[in-house]
């Protein structure tokens, strides 16, 4: 018997409004900032502020360094555990998770604390050292899904045969890291790296207490001296999200020797017609 | 003068041995099966010899190299995997020059041998493929031409056709003996399949918790199985308990047969033993096919019909024993229930060692 659909279809419609409502309040609003008409000058504020321009691209530059730092970390450890050590799997997974557990600002003290002006390695003292604590800070809070996806993405593969295969063509370790195993967790890393953007472009907690001119403190504080620019701050930073998201999709469902946006609206299309 | 030889080679995990005292001399450009079942350490020798699992004790040597603890990258052994296991990213020609490139050969070497190889398998129109876009039995030949590639001292061959349907399967099957024989390359087969086993290999080593129970030719291990795993393992027996008497005769299905003239010296010191014997399905008719035949009465139970053989299931005295005929149209098709003489040359007898 079929089923009535009315139930289903309030539910849909009652959590598509609530949370599409507030988004296109915010963005009504940020079109408002010009009396009486609708208009982009909100955003072409936000464009035209040089402030905005370097605090993203510091936040961009440490998120992408992030990103290659949490990569060669990230990777060599998952697939030698999965290789060597499948008994530690379940406690390596447990510390990758542990930035979830921990705080951000008492991560954040505790590195001031390690690595402040009185320690072995005073790392606060000098700008780039405070930077690269920062970028040290960003994976270690992006590990829980930088670990998860890689981690994922090496159970697709059979890791085991696929190296032994290489060893017994002749492939020393590093190599076979280098030339079989990274490229087939590729879009795993890539996965990993869209997340970790995500998390490291606007992160506030860290960045500011390490006092760096980063994303984050910069949408706080616009969001304490002005009205409309934060609405159309927090608009991009949606597209943004969204941006990231589908990008990441595509490449997560691409196979080598098919271009990536094909591949990727085939297998939207696919969902859309079974 | 053997070309691989494993001498004295045990593997233990914990205080399990997986392989005990196991020795193996191999001939160039020989091909040898290891045939026996699941967890008998079939794939662990197999292992040892690629170098991915360390010997507890024991040694490898080939061609007089030894070779028990260099790393596998440095062995220069090419093995086939039963899961393929081709670079997903890499295309066809890709992972056949893998090891070239490894090697440091040139680039007009490297496509040179590519082509070879890719002739070789009867895939030179798919270079350009991925993985993923072949089939089970594409893609084992490829597996099979990059390991033969960069010229290995010995090819490695982990259940390669287990994944693969059986028409392929057999196609395939003939395929790696012919190549292999083709190069004169020295070639291991790891199978649990018999049939698989017997055609393709010189020599098959029977597994049997951790030991080679018979090292021998396939006739050999098929016809004078030399413990009772190999005989009941390979192929299908009939087996009897039998009393000896005075060591020219033995009883057993209630009459009394004459031994063979092979089987004499044997039973000729153990008067009144009881003994097993044993019949091939093979061995048994419905008709007699010459004056010596002896016979045992039965009654049938059931005739299967497997295509080219009709397998009958006769119950002599509570014993169900199997004989096989071929599907001629002479073919003769006792109904079940009815009573049948079964017919053998006592030349067919086994008697199965204790």
């Amino acid at each position: 018997m079929k089923r009535p659909l009315i139930l289903p279809l309030l539910i849909v419609i009652l959590a598509a409004a609530f949370l599409l409502v507030p988004l296109i309040a915010t963005f009504h609003f940020s079109l408002k900032m010009e009396r009486g008409t609708l208009s982009l000058a909100a955003y072409r504020s936000v464009f035209e502020s040089d402030a905005f321009l370097s605090a993203l691209d510091f936040s961009a530059v440490a998120s992408f360094a992030a990103i290659a730092l949490g990569a060669v970390l990230v990777v060599p450890t998952a697939y030698w555990v999965r290789l060597r050590l499948p008994r530690l799997r379940t406690l390596v997974e447990f510390l990758s998770l542990l930035p979830l557990i921990i705080p951000a600002v008492v991560l954040v003290f505790g590195y001031v604390r390690l690595y402040g002006s009185s320690s072995i390695l005073p790392l606060t003292l000098t700008t780039q050292g405070t930077n690269l604590l920062l970028v040290i800070g960003y994976v270690v809070l992006s590990l829980p899904y930088m670990y998860r996806a890689v981690d994922n993405g090496l159970a697709v593969i059979d890791i085991t045969t696929l190296t032994e295969a290489a060893e017994s063509l002749g492939s020393s370790r590093i190599r076979t890291i280098a030339f079989v195993i990274f490229p087939n967790v590729r879009s795993a890393i890539v996965s990993g790296a869209f997340l970790t953007f995500s998390i490291s472009l606007g992160e506030f907690v860290m960045t500011s207490l390490l006092n760096r001119p980063g994303f984050g403190p910069y949408m706080v504080q616009v969001g304490q001296d002005q009205a409309y620019q934060p609405a159309a701050l927090a608009i991009m930073a949606f597209a943004f999200t969204w941006g990231f998201m589908i990008a990441m999709e595509a490449v997560a469902s691409h196979r080598p020797g098919t271009p990536i946006l094909p591949a990727f609206l085939k297998s939207r299309r696919r969902t859309q017609n079974p | 003068m053997s070309f691989l030889s494993l001498a004295n080679l045990t593997k233990r995990f914990g205080s399990n041995t997986v392989v005990d005292d196991f020795n193996l001399d191999i001939r160039q450009g020989e091909f040898l099966s290891f045939l026996g079942p699941s967890g008998c350490g079939k794939t662990t020798v197999l292992r040892m010899v690629a170098g991915f699992d360390t010997p507890t004790s024991g040694s490898i040597r080939i061609d007089g190299q030894d070779i028990t603890h260099l790393p596998p990258n440095k062995r220069r052994i090419g093995m086939v995997f039963q899961a393929y296991a081709l670079f997903p990213n890499m295309t066809v020609a890709e992972n056949v020059s893998y090891g070239l490139r490894i090697a440091g050969h040139d680039k007009a070497t490297i496509r040179a041998r590519v082509a070879e190889m890719l002739e070789l398998i009867k895939l030179d129109h798919l270079g350009g493929r991925y993985p993923y876009q072949l089939s089970g039995g594409q893609q084992q030949r490829v597996a099979l031409a990059r390991a033969l590639a960069p010229r290995p001292r010995l090819l490695l061959l982990d259940e390669p056709l287990s994944a693969l349907d059986a028409k392929v399967r057999v196609a395939l099957r003939d395929d790696i003996r012919t190549i292999q024989r083709e190069l004169g390359i020295t070639a291991i087969f790891v199978t649990h399949d018999q049939e698989e086993a017997l055609s393709i290999s010189d020599r098959v080593a029977v597994m049997h918790q951790g030991r080679a129970d018979q090292i021998g030719t396939p006739v050999e291990v098929y016809n004078r199985p030399a413990t009772h795993f190999v005989a009941r393992f390979v192929g299908h027996l009939n087996t009897f308990e039998a009393r000896v008497d005075a060591g020219d005769a033995v009883t057993f299905a209630g009459r009394r047969f004459a031994a063979p003239d092979r089987m004499r010296d044997d039973l000729a010191t153990a008067k009144d033993a009881v003994v097993t014997v044993a019949l091939r399905p093979e061995a048994l008719s419905l008709r007699r096919r010459n004056d010596r035949d002896a016979a045992i009465s039965g009654r049938v139970l059931q005739v299967d019909f497997m295509g080219s053989v009709l397998r009958a299931r006769i119950d002599i005295g509570g014993r169900t024993v199997a004989i096989d005929m071929f599907n001629q149209n002479d073919a003769v098709l006792p109904p079940p229930g009815t009573e049948a003489d079964l017919f053998f040359s006592p030349d067919d007898l086994l008697v199965l060692p204790e």
